[in-house]
């Protein structure tokens, strides 16, 4: 059955890629939703069996890589963690593909788009199932080229090339410092196994390893490493600018790769290789650190966006932050539950967002939009569900997840944390903010958009039922989850699959944290909402004046921090510009100048005056330089010879 | 083993076919196309009958394998030859590669067919030889004969500065070789015999190990190239036509790896551990020098010519961390090569064939009209950025792993080519395919024909098959590569003082 749950996207990929021509482009879209919907409720079968009826599963499947001790297998490695993410990606993933039937309907190149995603699933998963490094990072770089392929979809566009580009090469980044982990983890554990490696870690607590010629603590090093390549996916702060950018692909693409699934790979990870950060305390601070820095970073950035996708993808970003702050304090299960109730918000609002953007004709723009509760009120309905949800209202999915996350952070008591506390508090109520004016921008007021030739529609039924399911999902799946993620039946639930140290009592400190913080979240979101209501409803002129009053605040976060710009600074133009002289100087001038070239012209140069005859033929020219460099030989030969009897 | 001489069979059964066409009458369009089906039939031929020895093979033993040895010339030099895990795979490749060789210039070389057929020919009997040859003398002929037909396949059959191409490659390489042969004469007056198997048991003093060490290295560092003796590669890669492209990247670089596999670490150990941090710092700059370089070109051969170099920096820093995953990450590396970037230079070749231009800026947008064409190279792309699940991930993942072991600082500079090569990559990748096509002269371009995806097809193939299932290649190399760093590591305890040695074992 898990081997099912994973290689049916394989298959459905093969086929829509391979024969989707001649399939055609609705039979390529049914036949993979088909597998991916029969993988999805596979996989609430697993989850079922895993997570509540505790039957974990190793299945091999054969040997991958051999050199030496380095061993590494295909295979799958099924526990609660692994269940989790099934279930996330596959019903999402299922859903996501059901939409596109509707969404792409109009597209020239459907069964190339049915064969992507399906790869993406399938990349995925591998990720997911992986029982050593290797396999892990083969499903990290396979979901790097299906997000790769997926965000230049539409490769006619300038813009959406090279944000496949940046996509990739960002992510590369990341990857380069999980390489390095990797290559560290082998050099000190002499295995990539999770299994091995885990078992061993406690040996290597306190120890140092030698790396760029420092003695540093060796797990604390590695796990900073491996943290890289989680940052780089999981687009934080830094390695965040592919993220945004990302969105030129279609918006099913942006809903299920870069909101609910891929993304949230870097946190899988940490929460994976809890048995390693957990005693790397450091490190576990500095994840605590860049996670409450992406989180209050991408808000105020996300505040400052007219791009409807945009504003979305920022909050992504954000949420993503919140993740790493849970795994950093040590309460992987909160990042987890968080993760896991994201998944079915976040998705809805992206889908939702494509259903805007399919009813106003490809505009992505707020400023366009509009008085659209009127004409497409289902969608509305669902944007509101997945807006109350990500701000935690009451009850609903967010309210649950993203208010533990707060929680332990207050209750971890480092420095760290209660600055990761604070901000996160502050991202809280600027999430409220945005969304809400999302929801006030699009869809009240007057329209913006011209209402002679566009004329919104809802969306056909087979985008709209998969929105109804995610709208479930977020209003429920944090009420019905918190037991197992968090509550009562943690111990039942995980069993093992998350590792916390036998000091960590965390989400036992969170539950009995003081009623202020407990409270301080919805206070947040409801002065959000307040704040949105009154500038964007109440008195909708106060955000131009806002804007001319703070007019350089405004154009730093409208800008996103200038970062695009900087790195443009340091980065890609002396790349460039050092390329050129490289290939010019280097190579042309130097190298060919002083070595053939020179030599040759040198010899020319001398028989010509010698002889003093010029030919004009260069067979002529490459004669003499043949003789040229016969007689340099014969003299190195000579002197070489000389020494050689010298020393013998 | 059998008493059928199989190594000499698949090393002259290319001759043969040569002979054949040799002896054609006539330059019509009968003969002509005699000559390419003759070609193309010995190749295949021998191909399959190279795949006897992979089958055949022990992988379980590191001695050498279908041994043939005969007196020559005057006792001393004999015909020797004999493959083993290190040496075995490079003679399927050649044998693969050729008959897509044929295939591929099937259309594209007009003029001179039967001598361009011929040339061919000679060329894979002597590469082949190269791979096989047990006796020093025998190597050198081998190693140095496969100059002349690949210099005249540029200088004949090239582009336009086909002179200055094949001079420069010619004057290169010829210079490296003179040391090589110098110092092979110095090892026959030193050991007595130019038997490689005997030497290689034989015990060089340390300084004169060294001098050695630097000839041959002067020869196989021209060959891989590395850098800075790399020019001469981008040139020779432009003017070459497609075919000459194919061997010059797929198998001809491959010579340099293997000579210091079979030569330098075995024989001079002593050396390549002093000199090892040299190699090093070259294979470094390799890797990024020639990936900026590379992302600065207009010529798409010259792209792919300057990522190749950045490659072969992996794979000669793979195999001097002397770890078993750097050797054996090396010797993929090399074979993944000779698949993946033999199958870019014949993509190449496609839409050189159709547009007879290399610039890039005079494509753009072949998806529209060319999607199989975009899907194989798509995955080539891939595999030369060393993505997972392709054939290029293993050999760059085992050498940086090695790497990796022994010096942190060459392998943090070393991994930053993974990034440095999906600019360069992608980038290509995007102005040749992606993009809209407005060009006027790519509005009729056609897409793969038949012949083209019988060329591509096993290549993509084997790209996925060893990036998935890369055993059979891990098991031919893996008991070669112990013993040679068993013998190796032994060598050098022996090497040291004996307080030095107690100092090492507390």
């Amino acid at each position: 059955m898990y081997s099912a749950i994973v290689f049916l996207p394989l298959i459905g990929a093969l086929i829509a890629g391979l024969f989707g021509r001649w399939l055609g482009a609705r039979p390529a879209g049914l036949i993979t939703s088909a597998l991916l919907t029969t993988g999805a409720v596979l996989s609430w079968v697993a989850f079922y069996r895993v997570g509540l009826s505790g039957e974990d599963a190793r299945i091999p499947i054969m040997e991958w890589v051999r050199s030496g001790e380095l061993q590494a297998n295909w295979s799958l490695r099924i526990d609660t963690l692994t269940a989790v993410m099934l279930v996330v990606v596959n019903t999402v993933s299922a859903l996501v593909h059901i939409y596109s039937i509707g969404y792409m309907s109009h597209d020239d190149s459907q069964p190339r788009f049915f064969a992507y995603l399906s790869l993406f699933t399938f990349a995925m998963l591998m990720l997911v199932t992986a029982d050593n490094l290797l396999q892990l990072f083969m499903g990290w770089e396979g979901v790097g080229l299906a997000s790769y392929l997926l965000i230049g979809f539409w490769y006619h566009k300038p813009s959406a090339n090279a944000a496949a580009i940046k996509a990739f090469v960002v992510n590369r980044v990341g990857d380069f410092g999980f390489a390095l982990g990797i290559f560290g983890v082998f050099t000190v554990f002499g295995t990539i196994s999770f299994d091995a490696i885990f078992a061993s870690a406690p040996d290597h607590v306190g120890k140092t390893m030698e790396f760029l010629g420092y003695q540093l603590d060796t797990l604390t090093t590695l796990c900073l490493l491996l943290f890289v390549g989680a940052m780089g996916k999981s687009a934080q702060f830094l390695l965040h600018t592919w993220l945004p950018d990302a969105m030129e692909g279609p918006t099913p693409v942006s809903a299920l790769i870069h909101a609910a699934t891929m993304v949230t790979a870097g946190v899988f990870m940490v929460a994976r290789l809890s048995p390693l950060f957990e005693l790397a305390p450091v490190a576990l601070q500095v994840v605590t650190g860049i996670g409450a820095l992406t989180a209050i970073f991408a808000a105020t950035v996300g505040i400052a966006q007219n791009d409807i996708k945009r504003v979305i993808a920022y909050s992504t970003c954000s949420q993503l932050g919140y993740m790493f702050v849970a795994m950093g304090v040590g309460a992987y299960s909160a990042g987890m539950f968080h993760l896991f109730t994201h998944a079915f918000f976040k998705a809805l609002l992206f889908l939702g967002a494509g259903s805007v953007i399919h009813a106003l004709h490809d505009e992505q723009d707020l400023r366009n939009m509009g008085g659209l509760r009127k004409s497409i009120p289902l969608t509305f309905a669902l944007m509101v569900i997945g807006t109350l949800a990500l701000t935690g209202f009451p009850f609903t999915a967010g309210y649950f997840s993203k208010d533990t996350i707060i929680e332990v952070a207050y209750a971890r008591e480092t420095e760290v944390a209660n600055w990761a506390f604070w901000l996160l508090l502050a991202a809280a109520f600027l999430t409220s903010a945005y969304s809400w004016r999302l929801i006030f921008m699009a869809f009240f007021g007057k329209p913006r958009y011209d209402e002679h030739h566009v004329h919104p529609h809802e969306s056909p039924w087979v985008m709209l039922v998969p929105l109804f399911v995610l709208a479930a999902g977020a209003l429920f799946a944090g009420y019905l989850g918190k037991d197992y993620f968090v509550g009562e039946d943690y111990a039942h639930f995980w069993r093992g699959a998350l590792f916390t140290g036998p000091d960590n009592h965390i989400l036992e400190h969170a539950h009995h944290s003081p009623a202020w913080v407990v409270w301080s979240p919805t206070v947040m979101m409801v002065a959000g909402f307040v704040v949105a209501w009154f500038s964007y409803i109440a008195v909708p002129s106060t955000p131009a004046v806002l804007i001319k009053t703070f007019k350089p605040i405004h154009a730093f976060l409208y800008n996103k921090w200038y970062i695009d710009e900087l790195y443009d600074l340091i980065f890609v133009r002396p790349y460039i510009w050092l390329s050129r002289q490289l290939w010019k100087i280097g190579d042309g001038r130097i190298i060919d100048g002083l070595g053939p070239d020179g030599i040759s012209a040198r010899v020319i140069d001398v028989t010509n005056r010698v002889v003093r005859l010029q030919t004009g033929f260069v067979y002529h020219y490459a004669f003499v330089m043949l003789i040229g460099i016969a007689l340099i030989v014969s003299y190195f030969a000579y002197v070489y010879w000389a020494q050689f009897w010298k020393g013998y | 083993m059998t008493g059928w001489p199989i190594l000499s069979t698949i090393i002259f059964l290319p001759l043969v076919g040569a002979f054949f066409i040799l002896v054609l009458r006539g330059d019509d369009g009968a003969a002509i196309r005699n000559a390419r089906y003759i070609a193309l039939w010995t190749t295949i031929v021998t191909f399959v009958v190279s795949l006897l020895i992979w089958r055949d093979f022990d992988a379980s033993t590191a001695a050498f394998q279908f041994v043939e040895k005969r007196d020559w010339i005057g006792g001393t030099i004999t015909y020797h030859l004999g493959v083993d895990g290190i040496s075995m795979l490079f003679v399927i490749l050649t044998t693969f590669l050729m008959p897509l060789c044929i295939l591929a210039s099937w259309q594209s070389v007009e003029s001179r067919v039967k001598e361009y057929m011929i040339a061919f020919l000679v060329l894979e009997t002597l590469m082949i030889g190269v791979f096989c040859a047990l006796d020093l003398i025998v190597f050198y002929l081998f190693f140095e004969g496969g100059l002349i037909p690949m210099f005249l396949i540029i200088g004949v059959w090239g582009g336009k500065r086909r002179v200055y191409a094949s001079f420069k490659f010619f004057l290169y390489t010829l210079l490296g070789s003179v040391l090589m042969l110098l110092a092979i004469m110095a090892m026959y007056w030193q050991a007595g015999t130019t038997d490689i198997p005997t030497l290689l048991a034989f015990d060089f003093p340390p300084k004169m190990q060294t001098w050695l060490w630097v000839a041959f290295f002067a020869s196989f560092a021209v060959k891989m190239p590395m850098w800075p003796v790399h020019t001469w590669l981008p040139d020779a890669h432009v003017e070459a036509p497609t075919a000459g492209s194919v061997i010059l990247a797929g198998v001809l670089l491959k010579m340099g790896g293997y000579g210091f596999l079979r030569f330098s670490i075995p024989m001079f150990p002593l050396a390549s551990a002093d000199l090892a941090p040299l190699v090093y710092v070259l294979s470094v700059v390799a890797i990024i020098y020639t990936s900026m370089v590379a992302f600065a070109q207009e010529d798409i051969k010259k792209l792919i010519a300057y990522s190749s170099v950045a490659h072969m920096g992996f794979v000669t820093l793979g195999v001097f961390t002397l770890t078993a995953q750097g050797v054996q990450g090396g010797i993929f590396q090399m074979l993944s090569h000779g698949i993946v970037s033999a199958a870019l230079f014949l993509c190449v070749g496609v839409i050189y064939d159709r547009m007879h231009t290399r610039e890039i800026s005079a494509y753009g947008g072949l998806a529209d009209r060319m999607p199989l064409y975009a899907a194989c190279f798509m995955v080539f792309t891939m595999a030369n950025v060393g993505l997972p699940g392709t054939s290029g991930f293993i050999g760059e993942f085992l050498s940086l792993t090695g790497a990796f072991r022994i010096n942190t600082w060459v392998a943090l500079f070393a991994t930053s080519g993974v990034i440095l090569s999906a600019v360069y990559a992608l980038w290509l990748y995007r102005r040749v395919i992606f993009g809209k096509l407005d060009k006027p002269s790519l509005a009729g371009i056609l897409d793969l024909d038949a012949r083209e995806i019988a060329v591509l097809a096993p290549l993509v193939l084997l790209t996925l098959l060893f990036g998935i299932y890369p055993k059979p290649v891990m098991d031919v190399t893996a008991v070669a590569v112990d013993k040679l760093i068993a013998d190796y590591k032994q060598d050098l305890a022996a090497a040291m003082p004996p307080q030095l040695a107690a100092a090492e074992e507390k």
